[in-house]
């Protein structure tokens, strides 16, 4: 039980009066990769967005709830502090224009002025590059600017740049969709190398993705959880009616 | 048919031509301008002129002061134009569907099509008459006044220019809200806000209206603040109007230094504004 | 995770929970920076009416709406009337959109619908550029020396006074400034014409000139209108070119090579000199009058093309 990194219970997300997510619960073992799954529109971005408390940045926002991450609610907290230890990537890549790569790793710590020895960040920027295994490709690159990497490899900056924050999870929404099928399996084979050392929650709506990089999967429908279990399980055996007919191709 | 179509090809040819004609007249002046100012001007300027003070007609003095007044006046109204005009900017853009964003936008529109002239009354009420004196400070606060407008609005727009993304990114790595403006989506239109403010300074350069009543001229140096200054153009129109050949020789030398400074100023906004672009 | 990293990670958190309020107060302080921004720009223009309207209260007081209407302008016998002023200002500003609206207009159509690239669009609109940064004070220097000897001739030929200064010189000089805005507004408003329309037009045959009369002009109609007004806007408060060459005579021209005096420039004239409350307090009270034209004229043009903007 204390396994569990994140606990979402009873947890509704709503714009104005419009309910988008609808008592949700679920259990996130530590170190796994969790995908969640649904058509488009079902929530999963908002539900990302609830998890490192983004979805309270739209103006008429409003949740009900708990989120626990390690049994703390996030919701008791500074959101600057949950959102330092949950870290987003999302799905364009936006590094940093006006910093160089070793600063756009850094920038979190840069901006929340968090002091650094040379030597911590430097450390710090080589660690994460080489997790996000950019590291061989810019390493003699760091003063330059990020815009001029390849999309692939602005995707991975933005991966290290999470990183570089240590976070107890990593959220992935849609990482992959503007990348080209060969940038999108070198982000598959990076999660499951990153899973050793962080939970990782992947939103997509491809399914073969769900199945090859996650250990978990969730299915989302209407702002509904419709299932959750190891992604072996609800794959060859679903027990919702809905969730077959996603994912053999029916609707979304 | 055939020949209603040929008069119609004529009407069009005609028509081609007088455009063209009206276009290329509008060079015309410009190169009469130009090429006065520079004919007469460049005789004049030397090292003793832009270095040495006015003096009495038949001696040969400079205009040192209008060049130093001209940059104080510049410079303290950058002082105060620049951050008031950039957070009301960065307020339009951040607050965009309040209340008061879009009084703030109409009201810069208003400010920007006041006449320059009544600026200057209005600074002459609020200042010279407090302090009993013309000053620099009163010619700086006009001319403030007359940058706020542009430098507001070019930090606008900028500023929507930069995607919402970046915003994101920063608030996700739990960057506090005011950090993420100063320091991410700021820095991210700085390209735009600075070619604006450099815009601004090269447009009020040549304001001699709105420092007729306020700082006034002066034939001396002068660097206090609440005492009254020379500019350029200020030192043009004294000299021009003047009965004194020896004055009007000199303001078109004026002239030239600040038709030069005015251009410098624009080319180096042309230069911010593409080289130094942020590709987002 | 190795030891450097726990270590590393907690010294983190540690300092952030310390940040925790620090950051609250820094965020409201940042916010009222904003908005105490915002309300200050908005009171340096509100107050510039408030204090015009004071500063003229005296003259308001005194003349009423006569001030308008009446044409004696007489400090001597504490007599002022604006009338001279408001026709020097509404005549040379007309003159000076009439001359300028063909050469406005034709560069804004060869430049968008002619010549889309080039040497010669480049120096078309490197000269617009140029014309648009002259300083006034500069134009006005010029047309007193250049300008106003041939205005002179010409009024010798035609059998005028040969003053060289008056309604015309300030018409002819306001007109070459305010070219360049105006050719920019025509631009814009051209622009504003949807491209498949155009596409339509030549599909159909027509000419050129054809699609210009007969589908640019009358769609963008209103955003002409409103370009005009908003040229206008920028001629009528124009000051210092217009003091230099406009002669300076407080009376009402009587043909278009008379001296007379503009609302800007009787301000810039007299007011240093203004001996008086009431003689101050008149000339506020012009202040006042071209503030609120620059209004009006402003607003209306701003709405038509917010409106013509929204519609595309
Ligand atoms: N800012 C917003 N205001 C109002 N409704 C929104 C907003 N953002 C998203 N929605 C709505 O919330 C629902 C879920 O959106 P989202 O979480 O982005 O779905 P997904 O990521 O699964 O495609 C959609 O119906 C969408 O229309
Ligand atoms: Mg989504």
């Amino acid at each position: 039980m204390e396994n569990d990194i994140l606990k979402i219970e009873n947890f509704y997300a709503y714009y104005d009066t419009i309910c988008i997510l609808n008592n949700i619960n679920l259990k996130f073992k530590k170190n796994r990769a969790i995908s969640i799954l649904g058509p488009s529109g079902c929530g999963k971005t908002t539900l990302l967005r609830c998890i490192n408390r983004m979805h309270e940045l739209a103006d008429e926002a409003f949740v009900k709830g708990k989120i626990l991450l390690s049994d703390k609610d996030i919701y008791a907290t500074e959101p600057m502090l949950i959102r330092r230890r949950i870290g987003m990537v999302f799905q364009n890549p936006n590094p940093f224009p006006t910093m160089n790569i070793y600063n756009n790793v850094i920038a979190g710590y840069k901006l929340n002025s968090i002091k650094l020895k040379r030597s911590e960040s430097d450390k710090i920027v080589e660690e994460s590059l080489i997790k996000a295994d950019l590291w061989e490709q810019v390493r003699d690159n760091l003063y330059k600017r990020g815009t001029f990497l390849s999309g692939g490899q602005q995707q991975r900056l933005c991966i290290a740049r999470a990183l570089a924050m240590k976070p107890d999870i990593l959220l992935l929404d849609e990482a992959t969709a503007s990348l080209d099928p060969k940038a999108t399996s070198n982000i598959e084979k990076l999660i499951h190398q990153l899973k050793h050392s962080v939970t990782i929650i992947v939103v997509t709506h491809n399914i073969a993705q769900a199945a090859r990089v996650s250990d978990y999967t969730a299915f989302l429908y209407s702002g509904e959880l419709i299932e959750f279990g190891k992604t072996g399980d609800l794959f060859t055996t679903p027990k919702d009616k809905r969730t077959e007919e996603y994912l053999t191709g029916k609707f979304g | 048919m055939e020949k209603r179509l040929k008069i119609r090809q004529i009407q069009d040819k005609l028509f081609t031509v007088i455009v063209a004609l009206f276009s290329i007249a509008i060079i015309l002046p410009l190169f009469f301008i130009i090429f006065y100012i520079v004919r007469n001007g460049a005789a004049e300027i030397n090292w003793h002129f832009i270095t040495s003070l006015p003096k009495p007609v038949g001696e040969t003095g400079g205009i040192s002061n209008a060049i130093v007044g001209t940059t104080e006046l510049i410079g303290i109204a950058a002082l105060i134009a620049i951050p008031l005009a950039l957070f009301t900017g960065i307020y339009m853009k951040e607050f965009e569907k309040s209340k008061l964003a879009a009084v703030v936008s109409s009201l810069t529109d208003l400010l920007q099509g006041v006449p320059s002239i009544v600026i200057g009354i209005v600074c002459y009420l609020w200042i010279v008459l407090p302090l009993r004196s013309f000053s620099a400070l009163s010619g700086s606060v006009a001319l403030a006044i007359m940058m706020l407008p542009m430098i507001i609005k070019s930090t606008y727009h900028s500023l929507k220019l930069v995607p919402d993304s970046l915003k994101e990114a920063s608030l996700a790595l739990g960057t506090p809200y005011y950090r993420t403006v100063m320091k991410v989506i700021v820095p991210a239109a700085s390209s735009g806000i600075i070619t604006g403010i450099i815009l601004s300074i090269s447009r009020v350069a040549g304001e001699t209206a709105p420092l007729l009543f306020t700082a006034f001229g002066n034939p001396f140096m002068n660097l206090n603040v609440t005492k009254p200054v020379n500019s350029l153009p200020l030192l043009i129109f004294n000299y021009a109007t003047s009965p004194f050949s020896d004055w009007q020789k000199q303001a078109w030398g004026a002239s030239l230094i600040l038709i030069i400074m005015v251009s410098a100023l624009n080319l180096l906004s042309k230069i911010m504004e593409h080289k130094w672009k942020t590709t987002y | 995770m190795t030891q450097a990293e726990i270590s590393c990670k907690d010294y983190r958190l540690k300092n952030l929970d310390k940040q925790g309020s620090s950051i609250t107060r820094k965020e409201t302080l940042f916010r009222f920076f904003l908005v105490t921004a915002a309300i200050t720009s908005v009171s340096i223009v509100m107050g510039i009416f408030i204090s015009l309207l004071f500063g003229s209260w005296k003259s308001i007081n005194e003349f009423g709406l006569n001030f308008i209407w009446s044409s004696a302008w007489n400090p001597a016998a504490r007599q002022f009337g604006a009338l001279p002023f408001i026709i020097g200002t509404l005549s040379t500003s007309f003159l000076a959109l009439l001359i300028s609206i063909p050469f406005s207009f034709a560069s804004a159509i060869y430049l968008s619908l002619y010549l889309k690239s080039g040497w010669l669009s480049g120096l078309l609109k490197f000269s617009v550029e140029l014309l648009a940064g002259i300083p006034s004070i500069i134009y006005g220097f010029w047309g007193l020396f250049v300008l106003v000897p041939i205005v002179r001739s010409i009024e010798i030929k035609l059998g005028f006074i040969p003053y060289g200064v008056g309604v015309a010189t300030a018409s002819i000089i306001l007109a070459i400034m305010i070219i360049p805005f105006a050719s920019s507004m025509a631009s814009e408003v051209i622009k504003l014409v949807p491209q498949d329309l155009k596409e339509a037009g030549f599909a159909m045959g027509a000419t050129r000139f054809e699609v210009i009369k007969n589908i640019i002009l009358p769609y963008a109609s209103g955003g002409i209108f409103s370009g005009i007004l908003l040229a206008f806007g920028r001629a009528f408060g124009e000051t210092m070119a217009v003091t230099m060459v406009i002669g300076n005579s407080n009376i009402i021209p009587k043909n278009i090579f008379s001296p007379a005096n503009s609302m800007a420039s009787v301000i810039a004239n007299e007011f240093t000199e203004a001996r008086g409350d009431l003689y101050l307090s008149s000339l506020i009270e012009i202040g006042l009058l071209l503030f609120i034209i620059s209004f009006i004229v402003n607003a209306i043009g701003n709405r038509i093309m917010k409106r013509m903007t929204v519609k595309k």
